[in-house]
């Protein structure tokens, strides 16, 4: 059996998602990063981007996460987050709406939140 | 029916209504207290992870950032005061605003001055009431406040601690909340929030005592710093309002207790008093008849003769 990670995904007001996995890759603001288990202690800023879970029994899961942290000790890895979404919480239809109406009024912020939203839900 | 005994109908008529209301009320916080402390446990993962990062960064790296340093001479000070929007909590409101009273005099003794930041309208009633400045105020969220609330709050204060003194900024930050710690109680606290003092933090975490890893920064501790004390100061202003949203409800609910505890004694009370007023009604109107046939009895027996 391949060697595994603990990974809790929380948000500032719930816990979205805990188990077990293999690999998590998140992008970090220096770039992409994949944590493996038995990776070195690592804290780190997260960008907007999905967050891609590969669970241990095979499944991956995959999450929109808006700003925040990763940190990994001890085989255990959280992801923290203000926002965060699982790809199947999104709705496709009202994010593009929500993108449509952000470009529409020049919102960045909200233009690349629902972007990240869109891309994390196509990927699942 | 007496005028007397119609009185007192009246008022047992009026006293039960108000009873329904405040029996209503009680029954609406509790409920609420619930929910509140439901949202309290689910924001603590969150806060927990959040802590034992800032402390993982304070205490694995010698980074300095003026989250963190004591100002030599501190000179202005932020006080953050948590109170509801609505009243009908007892005491709750009240005694937020007498801690931070007493917290105000106490920076100024030092020789600090005081800017006032003020959540809930209650808060903001009070110190219009006797004309002192606030500094910031917000209102409309305190019953079931979000993430993007506590966002909102913090993002002002941490511009001014981040801000020079000279230019208006603060050198340190106070907040003063009601703490919930059961259905029962509720206390007033105050909490220095900044400057942090990670030896503070530490103690917070339940993981004391362990020896944190030796963490690897990404992209540096400088960086992870900037980016993690203003979400720190956040998450705890968050926790801050879930835990006054719970007490005031908490409170709510003990006060409309009382209120419909003493609204039925009242009930009774009166009750027994229009009993009386009917009897004595009903006995006078009985003498009243046994005088009159008495008289007339006499009279009929006078003529007789």
């Amino acid at each position: 059996m391949a060697a595994e990670l603990h990974v809790a995904l929380v948000a500032a007001d719930r816990e979205v998602w805990s188990g077990e996995a293999t690999l998590v890759v998140a992008r970090t603001t220096s770039g992409d990063i994949g944590v493996m288990p038995g990776h070195q202690p690592l804290l780190g800023v997260l960008e907007s981007g999905p967050v891609t879970i590969r669970t241990s029994d095979g499944g991956t899961v995959v999450a929109a996460v808006h700003g925040g942290f990763v940190s990994f000790a001890d085989n255990k890895l959280s992801l923290l987050a203000e926002i965060a979404e699982l790809s199947d919480e999104i709705d496709v239809q009202r994010t593009e709406r929500e993108l449509e109406r952000a470009k529409a009024e020049g919102d960045a912020a909200a233009e690349r939140r629902a972007d990240v939203r869109l891309r994390a839900a196509a990927a699942r | 029916m007496g005028a007397q005994l119609r009185v007192y109908k009246r008022r047992i008529r009026s006293v039960t209504a108000t009873k329904k209301i405040t029996k209503a009320m009680e029954m609406i916080a509790a409920s609420r207290v619930v929910k509140a402390q439901r949202k309290v446990a689910a924001s603590t993962p969150y806060a927990q992870e959040l802590t034992r990062a800032v402390t993982a960064v304070g205490t694995g790296s010698n980074t300095k950032h003026p989250l963190t340093t004591q100002a030599e001479t501190v000179t202005r000070a932020a006080v953050l005061l948590l109170t509801s929007d609505r009243g009908l909590a007892g005491a709750f409101n009240s005694n937020a605003i007498k801690a931070a009273e007493q917290l105000t005099e106490r920076l100024e003794r030092e020789g600090k001055q005081v800017d006032t930041y003020i959540v809930g309208r209650r808060g903001v009633a009070h110190y219009n009431f006797r004309e002192r400045k606030i500094a910031e105020q917000w209102s409309g969220f305190t019953d079931e406040p979000a993430y993007g609330d506590a966002k909102k709050v913090a993002a002002p204060l941490i511009e001014a601690i981040e801000k020079e003194t000279a230019d208006g900024g603060v050198d340190e930050l106070h907040i003063v909340y009601t703490e919930f710690v059961s259905m029962m109680t509720q206390n007033a606290v105050e909490a220095r929030l900044l400057p942090l003092s990670l030896d503070e933090v530490a103690e917070e975490t339940a993981t004391k005592g362990e020896i944190l890893p030796l963490f690897d920064f990404e992209p540096s501790a400088e960086d992870v710093l900037d980016a993690l004390l203003p979400r720190y100061v956040e998450s705890r202003i968050y926790n801050a309002l879930l835990q006054s949203a719970a007490s005031k409800h908490a409170a709510t609910r003990r006060a409309m207790k009382s209120a419909t505890d003493n609204a039925g004694e009242l009930i009774n009370t009166l009750s027994r008093l229009a009993n009386a007023a009917r009897q004595a009604e009903i006995t006078q109107e009985i003498s009243e008849i046994v005088g009159g046939s008495a008289a007339l009895a006499d009279a009929t027996a006078g003529s007789d003769k």
